[in-house]
């Protein structure tokens, strides 16, 4: 079926020019950090993890969210959902590709990475997450394009995938999960040592994952033959929602326990992200950006009459995604590491090589989400020609 | 104890010579001594270390010292940039080592004092359990090792750390700027490494398997008398153990479980 890739309109191979363009000047920086070391990074010994292992987060989400699509297609038997699991499933590959990307740009000696499976460690979460992602890859990319090549032979796809794809499910929790796991059980780290991380990061992904989908589906219905349907735009539009709301209320629960406890160590962080600490306000700016996209976001989502049209649920989409992608991606990490073990405070911003490193990843992923859609909406086209 | 070690192997020595066996025969000659003899272990053979830290003798000019010698012994480069500094060991004021429990009211004497900061050597490090490729382990003996030539970088270790004990190379430590360091290595016997990997305090492990004491603790006694105790800490009669039997001490940290082997006489 990769034979669809290589027949497109110009259009199509402009945009994948364009990413390649993108994924070299990546390349080229990185090629910099790596004879320079990651001293070309805003990181320090103070905030160790910054804008890459953000960026590694928030896309494992977006990888876990194609569950939203299996789920209620398998498990419910929401037919209408059929018609675009595939484009959840190759979203997913997509976004953990991102992710494997982003860990290796951050390892300050990536020859070495092995090493995690030379000398494995069971007690470090980072050995399990790398189990999981990686199987997840595997069974969404088996899986994608066996339902793929069945649909298009006009055949039921064989009963061995039915397997693979019940186990797909709570995999596909279980990768945001672990994730989750990686944070929540540091000691000493008080903003990310809460018991609900996991559960953030899940309702954080179901909405955003969705919203990304959702402008996809969007753009896929703009450029090509194929529809991916009213319905199933609207029916995950719901679902974006109805995170969304769930994601917001267990910030404010976070909030609660900080100040309600008033324990300084756990208040000193959420102070830091969005009022400063010590005169040190970088974050603030983007936590306050976060915040108000996010009740754009709730009040479009939960008003019937602008969910949905497709126009303002649009609009809700992206005010969704950057919300979660400030949380997630950027205030994250540095939260973590802010105010240091000392209560001093060192701030972390990304270097510009750091940002086009980033951007190459991005586009990287970009680059693999286009080729899979051009391939799946392909036979689409064909199937229903 | 009624002798010291070197009497002792040569009354063990001797009574070997003469047919009686090693232990048996040091009974016969002094019953109840071959236990005492035996328990200040040998520095190669301790079986939880740990550092005692006397803060009431602790001076800048004593903290700069031990700095310096640890420094020196392991080759941390001075970068000029307090973003991507190394270090080993270091000094901090008291509000800020002990930040949960400063008060307002908290002993005048060590407000604003520096105290000395290494690794903790816990007995229960997060930072090992965290390590995906088992490049900082704990040894038997208690250490908190390091191998900066399995470490893939990943830098878990110093988000999972709580005393902020881990330093990373941002850049290559072998290209020290060369007018902070001008006798970069600083020792030759102490194996490089390369950027990219994290690195903290061992203990100085490399010394003790000579039988000799940490660097910063040799640096700590030319200085003074008892500033800086390292020892067994399973051993109850070690010095560090009279020295927590007979002093009130605390430990940075005690409330998130990691179990610190530094204490502090306060």
């Amino acid at each position: 079926m990769l034979d669809k890739a290589i027949k497109g309109s110009q259009a199509y191979w402009g945009w994948l020019i364009a990413l390649v363009v993108l994924m070299g000047i990546g390349f080229a920086c990185y090629l910099y950090q790596w004879f320079e070391g990651l001293r070309i990074t805003g990181m320090s010994r103070d905030v160790s993890w910054g804008f890459y292992i953000g960026q590694l987060t928030y896309f494992v989400g977006v990888a876990a969210s194609g569950v939203m699509v299996v789920l209620p297609y398998y498990l419910h038997d929401y037919k209408a959902f059929g018609r675009i699991t595939i484009m959840g499933e190759f979203l997913a590959v997509a976004a953990i590709v991102m992710c494997g990307l982003f860990v290796m740009v951050d390892l300050g000696y990536l020859p070495r990475m092995l090493n995690i499976m030379l000398y494995p460690n069971p007690k470090s979460i980072l050995f399990w997450d790398m189990i999981v992602l990686n199987v997840y890859m595997l069974l969404n990319i088996i899986i994608g394009w066996n339902v793929l090549s069945a649909e298009r032979k006009g055949v039921p796809y064989q009963k061995w995938i039915k397997v693979l794809i019940y186990i797909s499910i709570p995999w596909a929790f279980s990768i945001h999960t672990v994730t989750a796991f990686l944070y929540a059980g540091l000691p000493g780290r008080h903003y990310w040592l809460t018991a609900i991380m996991a559960a953030r990061f899940l309702s954080s992904a179901f909405c955003s994952g969705p919203a990304l989908l959702i402008l996809l589906c969007l753009i896929v219905k703009k450029f090509t033959k194929f529809d991916p349907g009213k319905e199933q735009i609207r029916t995950l539009g719901g679902i974006v929602a109805y995170a969304m709301i769930i994601n917001v209320f267990f910030f404010f629960l976070e909030l609660f326990t900080a100040f309600y406890s008033q324990i300084p160590g756990h208040m000193h962080p959420i102070q830091y992200l969005f009022v400063g600490l010590e005169g040190h306000n970088r974050l603030a700016p983007w936590m306050w950006t976060a915040a108000f996209f996010a009740l754009v976001a709730l009040i479009l989502l939960i008003v019937p009459a602008t969910r949905r049209r497709p126009d303002v649920l649009a609009v809700a989409c992206v005010a969704v995604i950057i919300s979660t992608w400030i949380d997630k991606g950027f205030g994250l990490v540095p939260g973590g590491f802010i105010p240091n073990p000392f209560e001093r405070v060192t701030e972390y911003w990304p270097t510009v090589p750091e940002i086009f490193i980033s951007v190459g990843i991005w586009a990287t992923g970009f680059f693999i989400l286009t080729v899979l859609y051009k391939v799946a909406v392909s036979v689409k086209e064909e199937v229903a020609a | 104890m009624g002798m010291d070690r070197r009497q002792f192997l040569k009354v063990m020595g001797l009574s070997t010579a003469l047919g009686l066996g090693g232990k048996a025969a040091w009974d016969f000659f002094a019953p109840g001594q071959a236990e005492a003899a035996l328990k200040e272990a040998p520095l190669t053979e301790g079986k939880k270390w740990g550092m005692v830290v006397d803060m009431s003798k602790m001076t800048d000019q004593v903290l700069d010292e031990c700095i310096a010698a640890c420094h020196r012994e392991h080759n941390v480069p001075d970068l000029g940039n307090s973003k991507e500094e190394v270090k080993w060991i270091w000094k901090e004021t008291y509000e800020h080592t002990f930040p949960e429990q400063e008060h307002e009211y908290s002993v005048e004497k060590y407000r604003h004092k520096n105290f000395l900061l290494i690794c903790n050597h816990c007995t229960n490090p997060p930072c090992c359990r965290v390590c995906p490729t088992k490049a900082t382990w704990k040894r038997e003996d208690g250490i908190v090792m390091m191998d900066q030539h399995r470490c893939i970088g990943c830098r878990f270790c110093m988000a999972a750390c709580p005393f902020g004990a881990r330093s990373f190379n941002w850049g290559d430590p072998r290209k020290a700027p060369k007018e902070l360091n001008p006798d970069f290595p600083t020792n030759p016997q102490y194996p490089t490494r390369s950027k990219g990997v994290v690195e903290k305090c061992t203990f100085c492990a490399e010394r003790l398997a000579k039988g000799k004491l940490p660097a910063c603790v040799e640096a700590a006694n030319r200085m003074g008398p008892n500033i800086l105790t390292f020892g067994d800490l399973d051993d109850p009669e070690s010095e560090v153990r009279k020295l927590l039997r007979s002093h009130y001490t605390i430990r940075r940290k005690p409330e998130l479980g990691t179990g610190p082997n530094v204490y502090y006489i306060v």
